[in-house]
């Protein structure tokens, strides 16, 4: 069960939280490209290292969402260049499948996205986390009902 | 959802460390209060922060808490774990305690140097931390699999630094593959006639390197020849070599050039590839005249025996019973195994036809200046004379800096070499026809020994230096003085007006580009390019010559532009970098691999076209699928896609993950 959060959190202006699930090999090292070029973008992202973007289970999504995120970012390799060969395909096949789970749960699509970022992309990190915040903060705080979530994601993850 | 057992994690003494990173980290985040939060989190048994955690006495201060307060687990938040990650590893190790009980935190690269409201940066250290600690609780002892190398290496690209590197690994008595597409090794420097600031003869300083790679037992010249495929990971390569038809037998030839004197043709009649369309060539030819290996290649595109199959075929009389003529050539593959791979395939010089300002392809007297490398060139098309499309000698020329160079319309980047060949090119230009040379520029980039010297010898020698970038490259004239010459029109920002200078020859100082099949050759060997399409290294200072594949180095001009000393230092560290791995015999790999849970496996087979590895198969005895630990490269794809869950990833376990995301997201 996701922490209530604590009153000053309520009370003060809201600041999307998302759950990023970057690639060892191409969109982590575009992030920390982005931090050795010092770029600027808003700190609402925690990142969360996965070898390959095909590791990224649904239901990692599911929990963060259950847990309080607002948005989840995955981020791999472009098509035909990932380290493991085709592990992003695998992933943007899940995310097909996901997207419609989601859509079923009454979570808007644009909380959820996969993108293709390159090592040498850190303005794309950059970029994307930009936009991704600016959506959500019009979007508002995830309003997923959290008994009824946990209940249908347990359906749905067992 | 999988909340994590307390009762198994009683056992559980965490240490958490927070670097300042010099004010990298700490003038960003406040890394007290984050130390002090650590402190306050269930498991958490000390946690410090100092100013380099990765320095000495940092290492000390971990290694002393495990042995002093019996720590169990390490978090260290720090810069990205591509950094540190091993050195905090070999920390753990050196303490007695599982080098995988440790969860860096990334709060540089991903938080203070990209963050400027500090609260924030302070809350997002803070809740990544929070998640390693409920994370590293978690982590199960592992241990790096082993496996040998193979004792061998291939070099692709047989430039100067592909030659370096091969050569470097041969002397040291490692069997080198040294694959190149042309007919012939030699690479850029082969074209060039003289090399800055010395002033040395390419060729001569050149060409005993290639002959001793043509005929060193322990390299095997594959010329005209392209990778076309790699399997296998570091140690453990397997690569696919084709090689295309020379039409004739390498080991028959040996290089009399008979064949070439006897062609039907009397001239050449197809644009030379080596002199860049200067000069006609045969369709038997060979490239050049200190070409290695010194065997001619037949062209079938212009070969008449190729296109109407009724030549006289007095080539092959003249080969007479050396019988190295074989028209029915095919092309063959041939499959080798390496433990490393360098990959030195340098660069192309950019198309100034993507300037049209500057008239290239328009005026004939506009000249690249690779052109004009192989015009002043004793051994290039006109012997060695710089001279004009009518065979008159220059009066003038004008040297263009920058083409394709420092441009935001093209190239953005340096090319690095180009002040230095251009005043190189300004010296023969001079030396060899007394010709007045303008050199327009942005600025004079000289750094390098004996670089700026060679810069202050040019301005003694009367050559003119104009600052600015030119604007056009004409043939109308505007005065009399003007008739029948190239007008160079540039802003000359020193004295603060446009010049008009009508030169007899204008040289295009063109600048680098990466390969136009870079990015082909970067996926083939699984490796990154930067976003200008330069080879990535692991790391610009620490890890220059590495890539992110393991066992896959970078040498010379494919990483960027780079002149000949440095391409040759580079091939020299990427040839030590391939032998310390070689030498050290095995390799250990992180044990990111997958395995599966037996007992709660079905047997409905889902995972096993998800590998494409070919890493899982199925027992129909046991209906078990079973993971070839030595074939998983642990992307975990399968891991994500078991129905069941019976699949796990270590390092990547399932509750590890979900506990990093429910730890980031818990506000306390």
């Amino acid at each position: 069960m996701p922490d209530r959060p604590p009153d000053a959190v309520i009370k003060a202006e809201f600041e999307p939280r998302i759950v990023a699930f970057f690639c060892n090999w191409c969109t982590y090292l575009a992030a920390d490209l982005a931090g050795t070029s010092r770029m600027k973008y808003p700190p609402n992202t925690r990142v969360v290292r996965v070898m390959c973007s095909g590791r990224v289970d649904p239901q990692f999504v599911l929990d963060a969402f259950a847990h309080g995120a607002d948005g989840v970012l995955i981020g791999g390799c472009h098509p035909g260049d990932c380290h493991y060969q085709e592990g992003n395909y695998k992933a943007l096949r899940r995310f097909e499948l996901l997207k419609r789970l989601l859509a079923d749960l009454g979570i808007e699509e644009e909380r959820v996205r996969l993108e293709w970022i390159s090592a040498a992309e850190g303005d794309k990190v950059r970029a994307v986390v930009d936009d991704m915040v600016q959506e959500l903060r019009a979007l508002g705080p995830c309003k997923l009902e959290i008994g009824e979530a946990e209940d249908s994601l347990a359906e749905v993850a067992v | 959802m999988p909340d994590s057992d307390p009762s198994t994690n009683s056992h559980v003494r965490v240490g958490v460390y927070v670097c300042h990173c010099g004010t990298n980290i700490a003038g960003t985040v406040d890394v007290k209060s984050v130390s002090e939060y650590a402190a306050s989190l269930p498991g958490v048994v000390v946690a410090r922060e100092y100013k380099y955690m990765c320095s000495d006495p940092g290492q000390g201060l971990i290694q002393q808490d495990i042995a002093e307060q019996g720590l169990n687990r390490i978090v260290v938040a720090a810069c990205s774990p591509l950094l540190h990650e091993p050195t905090f590893r070999r920390v753990l190790k050196r303490a007695g305690i599982n080098a995988f009980f440790l969860q860096i935190v990334n709060i540089r690269e991903h938080d203070s140097w990209v963050h400027l409201d500090k609260g924030a940066a302070t809350q997002k250290a803070k809740d990544l931390v929070r998640a390693a600690v409920r994370r590293v609780s978690l982590h199960k002892p592992l241990q790096k699999r082993q496996v040998p190398i193979h004792p061998s290496a291939l070099v692709v690209g047989g430039g100067i630094a592909g030659i370096h590197a091969a050569l470097t690994l041969a002397e040291a008595g490692k069997q080198v593959y040294l694959v190149e597409r042309e007919p012939t090794i030699g690479g850029h420097m082969a074209m060039f006639d003289k090399t800055f600031p010395t002033l040395d003869c390419a060729a001569c300083i050149l060409t005993p390197k290639m002959t001793t790679v043509g005929s060193h037992p322990h390299i095997k010249l594959w010329t005209y020849s392209e990778v076309i495929q790699v399997e296998g990971y570091v140690g453990n390569y397997k690569v696919r070599i084709k090689h295309k038809p020379r039409y004739v037998i390498d080991d028959l030839c040996i290089g009399c050039q008979e064949c070439i004197a006897a062609c039907v043709y009397k001239e050449g009649k197809t644009p030379d590839e080596f002199n860049l369309g200067l000069s006609k060539r045969k369709p038997v030819y060979l490239p050049f005249p200190q070409a290695v290996p010194q065997k001619v290649v037949i062209d079938p595109e212009t070969c008449i025996e190729f296109k109407s199959g009724k030549c006289k075929k007095t080539c092959i009389e003249a080969c007479g019973d050396r019988h190295a003529i074989d028209f029915k050539q095919q092309e063959s593959v041939d499959e080798i195994e390496v433990g490393t791979i360098i990959l030195a395939t340098g660069f192309k010089t950019f198309d100034p036809k993507r300037n049209p300002n500057y008239g290239y392809g328009r005026y004939g007297n506009v000249y690249t200046s690779l052109e004009v490398e192989r015009l002043i060139n004793a051994a290039g098309p006109t012997g060695g004379e710089l001279v004009l499309r009518d065979s008159n000698k220059p009066k003038s020329v004008g040297i263009i800096h920058c083409v394709g160079s420092r441009d935001s319309n093209t190239n953005r980047w340096c090319s690095k070499v180009c002040c230095m060949y251009s005043l190189k090119l300004a010296h023969l230009v001079r030396e060899r026809t007394g010709a007045e040379v303008f050199n327009f520029y942005i600025d004079m980039r000289t750094p390098g020994k004996g670089y700026e010297e060679f810069y202050d010898r040019l301005l003694d020698e009367g050559v003119h230096f104009i600052r600015g970038r030119v604007a056009e490259v004409s043939d109308f004239a505007a005065h009399p003085s003007e008739e029948g010459k190239l007008v160079i029109r540039a802003e000359d920002t020193l004295a603060g007006f446009v010049r008009r200078i009508p030169v007899d020859m204008v040289i295009l100082a063109v600048g680098l580009e990466p390969q136009a099949d870079a990015q082909d050759v970067r996926r083939m060997f699984n490796i990154s390019c930067a976003s200008e399409g330069w080879f990535l290294e692991r790391h610009p200072k620490l890890a220059p010559v590495s890539t992110f594949t393991e066992g896959v180095y970078i040498a010379g001009a494919c990483q960027g532009p780079k002149d000949i000393p440095d391409s040759v230092a580079q091939a020299g560290a990427a040839a030590a970098e391939a032998m310390a791995l070689i030498d050290a015999r095995f390799v250990e790999l992180e044990p990111y691999t997958a395995f599966v849970l037996a007992d709660e496996c079905s047997g409905c087979k889902s995972c096993i076209p998800l590998c494409p590895y070919h890493a899982i198969s199925f027992s129909d005895e046991k209906r078990k699928a079973d993971i070839n630990e030595v074939l998983c490269k642990g992307c975990g794809t399968c891991v994500a896609g078991c129905p069941s869950g019976s699949i796990k990833q270590n390092f990547f376990e399932d509750e590890e993950i979900f506990e990093e995301i429910e730890g980031v997201l818990a506000y306390a």
